[in-house]
């Protein structure tokens, strides 16, 4: 076997770079390219125009909707973070035998394979003005007419939203945390430390990585979420998501690409500030 | 192991209250799809009857139901295989540093990243401009594979930083080929893993929407017709439908791990032929 490793590896590698290059890379040039081009009212044609980032920046609307876009992905960070740190750091460090902790660590990530339409769909009889919500608290004497915010406003779109992906924080800090040597946690205990001392010196540090890969998850999937919002909102809300995709729904494709390019720049840029506090491939 | 603390009831009662908020509203429509034939999109019930999956059956005033299942199935096994094989090539090749493969990794993270709509959009233009037409079975597949191929490879590389190589050096030192050693030992080793990326790749593409949208053509997928069935349906026949998808779903995750069961007890009665002079 004289093959050098390189020729060997990309051998391997061939298929996932061809689909990388293919549907990934190629795609993203074309974008970058056609938020040049000019457009019709039926057509697009060749060109290099600066129109289409002139008009997006100069537009109110824009400023709006990329302010909601970091509002939802902020709010969303932080109650998928609170709830998914909770929830791993019971099933790591509380529940006892190893067989209950995987049943119920699977119990927690079923979800991810099933449908995601379906599961906003399936907030409609709670959430409704006649939904088991608002007659719950009618019952109850709470309120006197039904809250008309529960459903199609900024509420449901982030109760829609912390549902879908607290599972993608709960799954790497659970993993990180269960890689935490435990008698690190005994060599606080033996130290004085407290609980609440140990988890916030000892575990909060150490389960970092995770934190910041499930935080990658969440604040990406959001960020370039544009179904959740349209179906949540009942079209009332906006992200820079629903922008390109309104846009894509008028054919003025040079218009939505140049926001793609933007959106993209602003992912990768809040990735890139993430990154620096994690190595990925060491944490797998 | 000493007594239970107060903090380990309050925990748990978080942990139910969040499985309640996982799976309390799915349930409520598997409930509600079997309101009866007057009955509407929520509470009370209306009489309890199978009308509503008895509509699913009937000839559709919109869509095509069916057919869109039969895709989302054909193309759902399309992803899973592709995803295994290259996921599993990829990860051998990134076992050793070769030229390059920062940039593949980085890559194959940014496939995972990047706002789906991007995708869409992206491959949906490409198409256009190469002239070719846009079909769930060619740019919708490869689309998908930009969102099930970094989950394979990720679990790829959680699984080959756990490999034991001794075993690989072992079959080299009894002068096994390169071919040998992946096909007669690593495969065998990492099989039950194979089984996780095959589910991640069939459930992914199955349930799979964003990246699909623009790219599946004038045949849409499962979830793209429940998508379309969303603005003009007001019936629970959308509850019942999505009843059965996430029946179907379960059905499949319970498949796989009752596979990945089942290796584990075979290997654990099969697994050694140490001392059996084989």
């Amino acid at each position: 076997m004289a093959m050098s490793r390189h020729v060997v590896g990309w051998m391997q590698a061939a298929p996932l770079a061809l689909v990388l290059a293919g549907f990934l890379v190629l795609p993203v040039i074309l974008i970058v390219v056609v938020s040049f081009w000019g457009a019709t009212e039926w057509s697009i044609y060749p060109a290099f125009l600066w129109d289409n980032y002139e008009f997006l920046f100069s537009s109110p609307v824009t400023y709006r909707v990329f302010f909601n876009t970091f509002k939802y992905a902020l709010i969303t960070w932080a109650l998928t973070l609170g709830i998914g740190f909770t929830v791993a750091y019971f099933l790591a460090f509380h529940v006892r035998g190893q067989t209950t902790q995987i049943a119920l660590f699977l119990l927690c990530t079923i979800p991810f394979w099933t449908s995601n339409i379906i599961r906003m769909i399936s907030w409609i009889p709670f959430l409704g003005r006649n939904g088991i919500a608002n007659q719950t608290l009618l019952d109850w004497g709470l309120i006197n007419q039904p809250l008309e915010w529960l459903l199609y406003s900024d509420f449901s779109v982030i109760l829609a939203f912390v549902h879908l992906y607290t599972l993608f924080m709960v799954v790497p800090i659970f993993n990180t945390m269960m890689r935490i040597d435990r008698s690190l946690l005994e060599a606080a205990y033996d130290n004085g430390a407290s609980g609440f001392q140990t988890l916030w010196h000892v575990i909060v540090p150490l389960t970092k990585p995770g934190i910041m890969i499930g935080t990658i998850f969440v604040v990406t999937l959001v960020m370039g979420d544009f179904i959740t919002v349209r179906f949540m909102s009942g079209s009332q809300s906006a992200n820079v998501g629903r922008l390109i995709s309104n846009d894509i729904a008028l054919l003025q494709y040079p218009s939505a690409a140049a926001t793609a390019v933007v959106l993209l720049c602003t992912v990768l840029l809040v990735i890139a500030i993430l990154l620096r506090f994690v190595n990925i491939r060491k944490e797998l | 192991m000493g007594k239970r603390s107060t903090s380990f009831y309050v925990l748990a009662g978080f942990f139910g209250l969040f499985l309640l908020f996982l799976y309390g509203p799915t349930i409520t429509i598997a409930i509600l799809s079997f309101q009866g034939p007057q009955g509407g999109l929520t509470f009370p019930m209306n009489g309890v009857s199978l009308h509503w999956f008895h509509d699913l059956f009937q000839q559709q005033a919109v869509g095509d139901i069916w057919g869109a299942f039969r895709r989302s199935l054909l193309l759902g096994l399309m992803v899973m295989v592709a995803t295994v094989v290259v996921s599993v090539m990829a990860g051998l090749a990134f076992r050793k540093r070769f030229k390059g493969s920062g940039v593949l990794f980085y890559l194959a993270i940014t496939s995972l990243v990047i706002p789906s709509i991007l995708i869409s959009l992206g491959v949906g233009l490409l198409f256009d401009q190469l002239g070719f037409k846009v079909h769930w079975s060619t740019s919708g597949f490869g689309s998908q594979l930009t969102w099930t191929l970094p989950f394979g490879l990720l679990i790829m590389f959680a699984v080959f930083n756990r490999f034991d190589k001794s075993y690989e050096e072992a079959a080299r030192d009894q002068g096994a080929s390169a071919w040998q050693i992946i096909w007669h030992v690593i495969l065998p080793i990492i099989a039950p893993s194979l089984i996780g990326v095959a589910l991640f790749g069939f459930t992914l593409s199955y349930d799979e929407f964003a990246r699909t949208l623009l790219t599946s053509g004038s045949y849409n997928t499962l979830p793209l017709e429940i998508y379309g069935m969303t603005t003009n349906v007001t019936t629970p026949v959308i509850y019942a439908l999505g009843t059965l998808t996430t029946l179907f779903s379960l059905m499949i995750i319970a498949l796989f791990l009752l596979t990945v069961w089942v290796m584990g007890k075979r290997r654990s009665r099969f697994g050694s032929d140490a001392g059996k002079g084989v």
